[in-house]
């Protein structure tokens, strides 16, 4: 059962698909299997054992109606620490030849904003975050890369993000963090989720070996 | 324990899934055909969500290196015990040493499921011992199976030898015949696509590509014309979700998929027609019904109520005193020669004692 609540990219419709999926999940009811908040609609799964559909989707009709938007949380955002440029980023020189900024300038503007995590996806514990510079937005790869390392901060269009897993990927590489986003052996998997904040902190190549790797980052 | 002796094409630990981390990307994984692995768990007295193997055209052997009951359920692969040939969707005794093979199937299937007595006791991950090979985590070792791989088995129930000779009525099987008519819901974005799109969607037939996996299955067929560009904002991928991203070809997401998208959706297999769908091999044919939402439900009831059924005959074929159950028997299997003709025949009596 899919629930949308409107057309385009925006925090105000975004905290609404969250606010009605805290609304559902904080409910229990037993036919529910999980909730999926995206961009802009709530996937609601069903347990095909139950046989309740109609009653579940009229309660969740009548929740949507009583659906305000959620004032801001407050929570701080989770500082990322990124290494920027040289090995950890191949894709420095590209970026910056397309964006006509430094690297310097290219560290700076994205290392500054605090960044929205609208959703996650694509991968398990990736971020699909919104705030970015637009003068930093560079096309993909031509030809994705078969293999990226784990950790690696990427410029994808008017997208940045983190790769939680090795995988192959397009995105322009300028940096990588040694925290892991996902773990599967850690009692809480995932150092993300939706609605969250996050904001990258520049840090030099020779710290990147002694930075922790775990979830449990200082101050949350 | 089970040692595999050779590991097939593609065979991996599966059980219902790793659900509830979806909201986190997390794939949900599981078998392609949850009703023939939760009635193969049935027929060795599991508890429906035991971990069983995922086979997949070219099974595996596997040697069993201690006593219990194990059944092969899905499509027929041929399997056989010690070399010979054995059912499947029955309760097949297994003593130390035996050896189960596949032969290859014989008339259309593509993958079956092998329960065992305890299932298979890989570690939990994430609640669940499903395989997910794109992030190499769950079942054994993140992977499919390779030789020499010892899996670990639970405990089965004690009155196990029980079970054997159950069979799974064959009015309760997955009907696969021919080329399936696959039942889907429109949507959710099919008004993404014109007229001429969705009617080429309905009125074709279409093949499983060569490059179809446990993700999901690229067909091909006629291409189906987007109306207005091939992007949307990313939004859930369900199990049966038919995606057509620019190039119009129709991707049908499976257990392994991601859990957002970025291309429309033009319709979603019903949950009852996943089966059909994981009886299929590359080349294969198929067609697309378009169903009301009514339907599905009655048809998923139906699954349901199916295995509630198998369930409740193999408890009382458990609870039936010996003597009356018509399938103890003993059995064995030979070679016999003639002057240099060799037959292997398979032979079974009733003992005439009854057992347990």
């Amino acid at each position: 059962m899919i629930v949308e609540f409107g057309d385009g990219i925006d925090t105000g419709i975004n905290a609404m698909v969250r606010a009605l999926a805290g609304r559902i999940e904080a409910s229990r009811p037993s036919w529910l299997i999980e909730t999926v908040p995206t961009y802009r609609s709530l996937a609601v799964y069903l347990d095909p054992w139950e046989t309740c559909r109609d009653e579940a989707m009229a309660w969740i009709r009548s929740l949507c109606s009583s659906i305000e938007t959620p004032r801001f949380a407050g929570e701080p955002a989770i500082e990322i620490p990124v290494c920027y440029g040289g090995g950890f980023g191949p894709d420095m020189e590209r970026v910056s030849l397309h964006t006509g900024l430094p690297a310097a300038e290219i560290i700076r503007l994205h290392s500054s904003p605090v960044y929205h995590v609208f959703m996650l996806g694509f991968s398990p514990g990736f971020p699909y975050l919104g705030g970015m510079d637009q003068r930093l937005e560079t096309p993909r790869l031509e030809n994705p890369r078969t293999l990226i390392p784990a950790g690696s901060v990427g410029i994808a269009g008017k997208q940045t993000g983190v790769y939680p897993l090795q995988s192959p990927g397009g995105w322009n590489l300028i940096g990588r963090t040694p925290l892991k986003l996902f773990d599967p052996s850690r009692k809480n998997p995932f150092l993300v989720k939706a609605g969250m904040e996050i904001r990258f902190v520049p840090v030099s190549e020779d710290k990147y070996p002694v930075l922790p790797s775990s979830g449990e980052v200082p101050g949350r | 324990m089970i040692t595999v002796l050779a590991p097939g094409l593609l065979t991996t630990v599966q059980d219902l899934g790793r659900w509830g981390f979806q909201a986190f990307g997390m794939p949900v994984a599981g078998a392609m055909d949850v009703y023939s692995l939760m009635a193969g768990n049935a027929v060795v007295g599991n508890i429906p969500g035991a971990a069983g193997l995922e086979i997949t055209l070219t099974g595996p052997e596997l040697r069993f290196d201690s006593p219990g009951l194990a059944c092969v359920a899905g499509g027929d692969l041929g399997p056989l015990l010690n070399g010979f040939p054995v059912s499947s969707w029955e309760g097949i005794r297994v003593s130390e040493g035996d050896v189960l093979s596949f032969r290859g199937a014989a008339s259309g299937g593509a993958r079956a499921w092998v329960c065992v007595g305890g299932g298979v006791d890989v570690p939990l991950v994430m609640g669940s011992r499903s395989t997910y090979l794109r992030g190499g985590l769950g079942g054994h070792e993140g992977r499919r199976l390779k030789r020499d791989d010892v899996l670990p088995c639970g405990n089965p129930d004690t009155l196990w030898p029980r079970g054997e000779g159950f069979c799974v009525p064959s009015s309760l099987r997955p009907q696969v015949t021919g080329e399936p008519q696959v039942r889907v819901i429109p949507g959710p974005q099919e008004d993404m696509f014109s007229p001429e799109g969705v009617d080429s969607f309905y009125n074709s037939g279409y093949s499983v590509g060569s490059e179809s996996d446990r993700m999901g299955y690229r067909l091909e067929g006629p291409a189906v014309e987007h109306s207005n560009g091939a992007d949307i904002i990313s939004d859930a991928v369900a199990q049966g979700s038919i995606q057509v991203p620019g190039h119009g070809f129709p991707i049908v997401m499976l257990a392994d998929r991601q859990t957002t998208g970025g291309y429309p959706k033009i319709a979603t297999v019903i949950n009852a027609d996943l089966q059909l769908l994981s009886q299929m091999a590359p080349g294969d044919g198929l067609t697309f019904r378009r169903v009301q939402v009514s339907e599905a439900a009655e048809a998923s009831r139906k699954m349901m109520e199916a295995l509630r059924t198998i369930r409740s005959l193999a408890a009382d074929y458990r609870s039936r005193p010996a003597k009356y159950r018509g399938r103890s028997r003993m059995s064995g299997n030979m070679r016999l020669c003639f002057g240099g003709d060799c037959y292997d025949v398979s032979w079974s009596a009733f003992d005439g004692q009854g057992d347990n």
